[in-house]
């Protein structure tokens, strides 16, 4: 890619055709996400994107700069590594509710702690869809399926007031199906120093067509973003789940990468020898 | 969310109208592109083949918009920075309405509903912008996008409304089980 004319967003994708559903959500979170860089004129040498398992965790191949597709639920650690190692880089890892939040959870949680420079982006379709449609830690109680008749019953994981609690520094919950406004999240966030999380609602259109119903549901937060967690985090647990918007902006900074002790990849060699 | 049409759109010059005009034909047949690879990839080869001939259309109209500007080119207006006063650029296919088993008649929908977008677009400039040369040149873009309502629909007008359940797959690639 040239670096002499303006970066388009279409610059960013890859020559790899999705695999996913037509219909489906991420297809719209990709173009945005493609636009946020674009904006930001981000060289694709300079931007890396990790991703675990699941539909839209197959993001990096699609993408025309450095990528990482992890294994299932690991994509925030191999991406903290990745921003200690090479803090010059803009790290955004993406993927879904089942990768994130299930066998992910914990890093989830580690990540917000940490605080550390970069941006996770969620793809929440409240379903694992490929492995064709088990209920995922945010599925509603009362879902109704083959692989789950009667619903599980079990409360959903709530995303926003975890990562809240566990110190994320920007949050924010999106619409996939809203690209312009899926996309100014996304600079805000890549921007925002800390970690940023974004929940994106990115409709299943092949196990939740319900899902498709979510484009009359979304509607702005009606308030501006707070700086005050425990504000946010009340009007998050409050709200009908489809207010849409930045949520939090925090005001902590961001790991200090100094802290980190650096060494030449040959000390790694070394310390495997035996 | 709803598309805000009273939105006043940033277009003073004929400059930015062409380079807003320019860019909707962009958008318009990169979603054209994007939507035939997920047919091909779905192993729908008749609604791949619709797909990259609308961008074909589209394609052209980009091109003869780039001959209207002439020596001085489209003006380069970062991406971010259009303001549609929709949800999306006008002319770009809802990529919502795809469907793996989707018709010809559902693709001439989508196509019918982004020209007709696309010719409300050019009618908001028309009755809202003072300039009279952007007028005039927005008057003819309306004209041509009318046209291409018209043609689609003509197109639309060979085909029938697909029968109920024609989502329906005896064997689907990807089922509960």
């Amino acid at each position: 890619m040239s670096q002499t004319a303006p970066v388009k967003s279409s610059d960013y994708k890859s020559e790899v055709k999705p695999v996913w559903c037509p219909g489906c959500g991420d297809y719209h979170v990709l173009l945005s996400i493609t636009k946020a860089f674009a904006a930001l004129q981000l060289p694709s040498e300079d931007v890396a994107v990790i991703s675990g398992i699941g539909c839209s965790s197959r993001l990096p191949a699609y993408l025309d700069c450095y990528g990482f597709h992890g294994v299932h639920g690991r994509a925030l650690p191999l991406g903290t590594g990745l921003k200690v190692a090479r803090p010059d880089l803009t790290v955004l890892v993406a993927g879904g509710d089942g990768d994130g939040f299930s066998i992910g959870g914990n890093h989830f949680l580690h990540a917000c702690r940490r605080n550390i420079d970069l941006t996770y982006v969620v793809m929440n379709n409240r379903v694992y869809g490929m492995t064709k449609g088990q209920p995922s830690p945010t599925t509603e109680p009362d879902w109704d399926s083959a692989l789950s008749p009667g619903g599980t019953g079990l409360s959903p994981f709530h995303p926003l007031v975890i990562a809240l609690a566990s110190g994320a520094n920007f949050v924010a919950r999106a619409f996939s199906g809203d690209i312009k406004g899926t996309t100014g999240m996304l600079i805000e966030a890549i921007e925002h120093p800390g970690f940023s999380f974004v929940e994106v609602l990115s409709p299943c259109v092949t196990f939740r067509p319900d899902q498709r119903g979510w484009k009359n549901a979304v509607h702005p937060a009606p308030v501006e973003a707070t700086d005050d967690p425990a504000r946010a985090a009340r009007r998050i647990m409050s709200d009908d789940g489809f207010n849409i918007g930045v949520l939090y902006r925090g005001t902590r900074s961001a790991y200090d990468l100094s802290r980190a002790e650096a060494g030449e990849v040959g000390e790694f060699d070394r310390m495997f020898e035996i | 969310m709803t598309d805000d049409k009273t939105t006043a759109l940033p277009i003073g010059s004929v400059a930015d109208l062409l380079a807003y005009a320019y860019r909707i034909e962009i958008d318009a047949l990169e979603r054209y592109r994007m939507l035939a690879d997920q047919m091909e990839v779905h192993n729908n080869p008749e609604l791949a083949s619709l797909f990259r001939d609308l961008a074909g259309h589209e394609e052209k109209h980009a091109q003869e918009i780039l001959r209207q500007a002439g020596e001085e080119g489209i003006a380069d207006i970062p991406e971010h920075e259009f303001e549609w006063g929709t949800a999306e650029s006008p002319e770009a296919a809802d990529l919502d309405a795809a469907h793996y088993r989707m018709t010809p008649w559902h693709a001439l929908q989508m196509a019918l509903a982004a020209e007709k977008r696309a010719h409300g677009f050019f009618d908001h400039i028309v009755v809202s912008v003072d300039d009279p040369d952007v007028r005039k040149w927005a008057e003819e873009f309306r004209a041509e996008e009318a046209e291409h309502v018209e043609l689609v629909e003509r197109l639309l007008s060979r085909h029938e409304p697909p029968a109920k359940g024609w989502d329906a797959d005896d064997d689907p690639p990807i089922l509960q089980e």
